[in-house]
């Protein structure tokens, strides 16, 4: 899907009557993207328990097209990060990141992987918020977040990949590379 | 075991009794050269049998010193013993118990690792939480550093 942002639509975009076409084909990835969303299984600490409380019929997280957890960053579009993210951890929540096809989305569970959390003062070992090291699309807040908290968080970032062009798309994602980078946000390349 | 076999049995220990309200169980004090023959008696006294290291851990107390705790279980005669040794916080240094329970492998490197403890004659001393390259001891109290700890506003 990273090959029909970056290379398709923009192309399609120059034919003649192609923002139509474009217009249109958009509307149906996103639909496609926003009802599908399949996340990595990845949990770091007691924010996973109620992520798989979420999974689970109480809560029913498939009722919304999310039921398939993959073992494998690379079959994977939404990254959850759930829990406290260490120093020591954070280089493979990095890769997992990495790892995963465009495009893909990143939702900051719980007060530890916001900001650090319980840890933010005198702790040594603890990364005060992920959005430092891979760029954030949802931020749900608690301690640890009840899973309607978190379902809520999932269609709040369903009407965001409804209503996003892959322009803006693709521009947001290299800002927030280069910003958790460290470096000043490159400038979007001219199609 | 009661605090009168204890003394008798390590007569260069200081035995404090629980019943004076100080400490919550028996707890013996070694100066660090004692520690090794003491915890080796303590283990293998017909009378005690010790020989089950529960608990390794270090207590830091600014400015001069950081003490180790040994939290010993009987499990066939089922009483316990906490032993205690000071060091001094500038260059702490103690005998590795790791020849006498296997168990205090990574409690000592967890030590190590947090408080910069070193044990004599441990086979694997390196740090075990903290990434390899990682410079200072975290749980002492005075560690800080720029990027990773963050202070309250006082």
């Amino acid at each position: 899907m990273g090959v029909i942002d970056d290379e398709v639509l923009p192309r399609m975009e120059k034919w003649p009557g192609g923002g139509l076409v474009v217009a249109a084909a958009d509307w149906v990835f996103n639909q496609a993207r926003a009802n599908s969303l399949w996340p990595v299984t990845f949990g770091l600490a007691c924010c996973a328990i109620e992520m798989m409380a979420t999974g689970q019929p109480k809560y029913d997280l498939s009722r919304f097209g999310m039921e398939v957890f993959r073992a494998s960053p690379r079959q994977a579009d939404l990254l959850i990060v759930a829990g406290t993210v260490t120093h020591k951890i954070a280089p493979l929540v990095r890769r997992v990141y990495e790892q995963m096809p465009e495009p893909k989305y990143v939702l900051a569970m719980g007060s530890c992987a916001l900001s650090g959390g319980l840890y933010y003062y005198d702790s040594y070992s603890v990364l005060k918020g992920i959005d430092q090291i891979i760029p954030v699309d949802v931020y749900v807040p608690g301690c640890p977040p009840r899973p309607e908290s978190l379902l809520h968080g999932l269609m709040q970032l369903q009407e965001m990949i409804r209503h996003e062009s892959f322009g803006e798309r693709g521009a947001r994602r290299r800002a927030q590379l280069a910003e958790a980078d460290g470096q000043a946000p490159a400038e979007v390349e001219e199609r | 075991m009661n605090c009168a076999t204890l003394q008798h049995k390590l007569p260069h220990a200081t035995i404090l009794d629980p019943a004076a309200g100080e400490v919550l169980e028996i707890t013996v004090r070694v100066p660090p050269a004692d520690l090794f023959a003491t915890l080796q008696t303590l283990r293998q006294d017909p009378e005690l049998q010790l020989d089950l290291l529960a608990n390794l851990a270090g207590v830091d107390y600014p400015p001069e010193r950081i003490r180790i705790h040994y939290h010993l279980v009987s499990l066939s005669l089922k009483h316990r013993l906490c032993v205690q040794v000071d060091l001094p916080r500038a260059d702490p240094e103690v005998a590795s118990v790791v020849p006498i329970w296997n168990a205090a492998n990574f409690f000592e490197r967890e030590v190590y690792d947090l408080f910069g403890v070193r044990f004599l004659g441990h086979p694997n001393l390196k740090r075990i939480l903290m990434d390899d390259d990682f410079v200072g001891w975290p749980l002492r109290k005075d560690f800080t550093h720029p990027q990773l700890v963050h202070k309250p506003e006082r």
